[in-house]
């Protein structure tokens, strides 16, 4: 600035001013520069949400700083970070969610990998192929803030919202089923499987499923679900039957679902609500069996031909079925008896079982179906073991009344409730037979043979003299009255004299009768002509001279 | 002593002999004029403000620098999962692909060359700003190199702009700028800004 000094007074000032001003306006670039840069910091801070972490059991596919994190495909977030756990068993990824997906570090959230899938449901995440796996979340509605996760290894198969319902089912087996199985209606698939458990004391499943709507409305209280799943090949009692749902649900399995038949109750069940999950459709679609009364029966026969399952029947309905065959050994009389166990559904009994329950509507089941046994073995219930299939050969149990039964006692305490028998009809049949059999067995063939053959060699002694002697005499004799005959023959001949005059002394003889037939007719009209003479009408005469005259004519 | 020798051996400034040369066209006429007598351009003794500007927009290249290193300067996503990378980011992939040319290359594009025009305005200003008389000729081939290579630095820039431009295949590939991008433009064409607004005569006016 020392130059400025010698050149003129006059110009300086305004240049100062001029320059002061221009040099604080030049300040402003950096100021705008580190306002917005400033404002990009607060921006990011602003944008950044919750850093969460989840576990899951291998990172496979998953990359530091790349895998995003998305809701219904929309990126919420992105791994950071990615760390085994302590103890090796898993890993853990750490995320960063977005400001906006603050919601998505509740509670009840869901995250798992998406990576293409092949199930028997269909392919999924196909195009994880190209772009890589992602971690898909799925919020719930709880507001509890959670920071540490662990991520399934399945997709659930319903994300929260989704429309339809879900409902309980208790299974005893679930065969091939599992999460993500179809359900159907009507061979229309409308739901899938959402989970299955062991319940906590392991004495069924739980197997929950969801109907998406519009079908939820399908499901009625009275619906009937059963398992779908596979060939249902059997051979019982009543033949071979084949069951299938759909070729899926051979592969996949399923569960399928109807209204019982006849029912009236059409009222969409409430979300929730717990159905019984039947081994098959026929199970399904019975009346409901409630809960079982056990049977043990004892069988002093073989039972080839009864299997476990073969139905209870009594009277033609079927009430239960055999749960269990065991062999047992009697030492007093060296014989294997059979100890044949039985699920007995009392309410399978139908209106018999309501009446019952009415009369003795305190106790408990099994006391109630104790005491009905009890009144009605004495009427001389007992089980059978009946052929239910000749073509099988298939045993069931009948439970039916033998009048002639011998009584036996009845223990009302026994538990399972013990049930007198009687032998198979198809034994009966056979013990008839051996009875027949061993009867004929009894006849003393050989010595009937013995004899018959003395007869027989006695008889061929008699023919031998018959041949010797008999026979030519017989033919001489044959002879003579054949001479005998001829002679006979010769005189009654047609022209013989013979002939001739016993001719003639038969129509003497007819003309004889005639006369006396006149006579009495004479007689007859006027018995007084043996006293007095023959009247003096004609006709008699005429008749004789007619009967002449027709004789003459004859003649 | 040093004066009496520059005053006898080098030929005398035009602020002492009372003229000045026009910064557009080059022409020498008299300092009390405000405007060139041939192109009408203003004309001044020093570039004005000069030090002050140089330093606010080396102050605001800095300042714009940390984003442009920090936020993701490019979206690339080629069969596989999408990446935002940092320059930084960048070269170390590069690198660890085993592309140590194109690692260096743009090192040296986005990062040795903003920092060495960094450091050399900042001496030069710091220098400057001082009058200091320290390695004048040195200082002053120290200016020109940095205007040389002021524009190079662009070339992050046009990468981008190329790699975004032809990168278009949807599902198998795809690449888009992103913000921190548009802070190394910025940061670049700050810096070239503080250049030109650096006035080289300052380097050596301080002996007068």
């Amino acid at each position: 600035m020392s130059e400025t000094q010698p050149v003129g007074a006059a110009p300086p000032a305004p240049l100062v001013r001029r320059v002061r001003w221009a040099a604080g306006v030049i300040w402003l670039v950096p100021i705008v520069a580190a306002l917005s840069a400033l404002s990009l910091v607060i921006h990011t801070w602003r944008n950044e949400g919750p850093a969460i972490s989840i576990a899951f059991e291998s990172a496979d596919g998953l990359e530091a700083g790349k895998t995003e994190v998305r809701y219904k495909e929309v990126a919420i977030g992105r791994i950071e970070q990615i760390e085994l756990a302590e103890d090796r068993s898993h890993v853990v990824a750490h995320a960063r969610l977005d400001r906006s997906a603050e919601s998505f570090a509740t509670e009840d959230s869901r995250f798992w990998v998406v990576r293409p899938r092949i199930g028997t449901s269909g392919i999924s995440g196909i195009g994880t192929l190209l772009s890589g796996a992602y971690i898909a979340a799925d919020a719930g509605a709880s507001r509890r803030a959670k920071r540490e996760f662990v991520g399934l290894e399945q997709p659930p198969a319903i994300i929260a919202g989704a429309p339809g319902r879900k409902f309980a089912l208790r299974a005893a087996d679930v065969g091939s089923l599992d999460v993500g199985s179809p359900v159907y209606y009507r061979r229309i698939r409308v739901g899938r499987v959402v989970s299955v458990e062991l319940a906590k004391d392991g004495g069924h499943l739980d197997v929950d499923v969801f109907v998406d709507a519009p079908f939820d409305d399908l499901v009625t209280l009275s619906s009937r679900f059963w398992n779908a799943s596979g060939v249902g090949l059997s051979v019982d009692a009543r033949g071979f039957k084949l069951n299938t749902q759909s070729l899926a649900t051979v592969l996949a399995g399923g569960i399928a679902f109807q209204p019982a038949p006849g029912s009236r109750d059409d009222a969409p069940a409430p979300a929730g609500s717990e159905f019984v999950l039947y081994d098959d459709a026929d199970t399904a679609m019975a009346p409901p069996s409630g809960d079982p009364t056990y049977l043990r029966m004892r069988f002093d026969q073989s039972l080839r031909g009864l299997s476990i399952g073969a139905p209870l029947d009594f009277h033609g309905v079927v009430v239960g079925k055999v749960v269990s065959i065991e062999l047992d050994y009697d030492a007093a009389t060296g014989r294997f008896p059979l100890i044949v166990e039985a699920a007995l559904y009392p309410a399978r009994l139908g209106r018999a079982h309501d009446k019952i329950v009415q009369q003795t509507p305190n106790d408990n089941e099994e006391i109630r179906t104790a005491r009905l046994l009890k009144s009605l073995a004495a009427k001389g219930l007992r089980a059978q073991p009946r052929s239910g299939s000749l073509l099988t050969g298939q045993l069931y149990i009948a439970l039916d009344f033998f009048d002639r039964a011998a009584k036996v006692e009845f223990d009302e305490a026994a538990r399972p409730i013990e049930l007198a028998t009687t032998t198979g009809s198809f034994d009966k049949l056979q013990e008839q037979l051996a009875g027949v059999v061993d009867k004929v067995d009894r006849i003393p063939f050989e010595s009937i043979g013995r004899r018959a053959d003395h007869a027989l060699a006695a008889l061929d002694e008699t023919l031998d003299q018959v041949n010797g002697s008999v026979l030519p005499e017989l033919t001489t004799t044959l002879a003579s009255a054949r001479s005998t005959l001829s002679t006979a023959g010769a005189t009654i001949d047609g022209d013989s004299a013979l002939l001739d005059s016993v001719g003639e002394t038969l129509s003497e003889w007819k003309r004889t009768a005639q006369s006396v037939r006149e006579l009495s007719d004479v007689l007859q009209r006027h018995p007084e002509s043996l006293i007095r003479g023959v009247p003096a009408d004609e006709p008699p005469v005429e008749r004789k001279q007619d009967s002449k005259q027709d004789k003459r004519n004859e003649r | 002593m040093e004066q009496a020798a520059g005053a006898l051996t080098h030929p005398p400034r035009a602020a002492s002999i009372g003229i000045v040369a026009c910064g557009v066209c080059g022409r020498v006429q008299s300092a009390d004029t405000t405007a060139c007598t041939r192109c009408g351009a203003p004309l001044r003794r020093r570039k004005r403000d000069s030090i002050a500007r140089t330093s606010a927009f080396l102050v605001a290249a800095l300042i714009f620098y940390v984003p442009a290193n920090v936020l993701p300067v490019m979206y690339t996503k080629v069969l596989g999962p999408g990446s935002e990378s940092t320059i930084l980011e960048g070269i170390v992939e590069f690198w660890k692909s085993g592309s140590w040319d194109i690692a260096t290359l743009i090192f040296v594009a986005s990062v040795g060359v903003p920092v060495t025009k960094f450091l050399v305005i900042g001496t030069l200003l710091v220098a400057a700003h001082r009058r200091t008389a320290w390695a004048r000729a040195q200082r002053a081939r120290l200016y020109r190199f940095v205007e040389a290579i002021g524009y190079w630095s662009m070339l992050d820039v046009i990468v981008v702009a190329l790699v975004s431009a032809l990168l278009h295949f949807r599902a198998l590939g795809t690449a888009e700028p992103r913000l921190g991008i548009v802070f190394f433009g910025l940061v670049v064409v700050l810096m070239m800004l503080a250049a030109a607004s650096f006035d080289a005569r300052l380097i050596w006016s301080a002996d007068t």
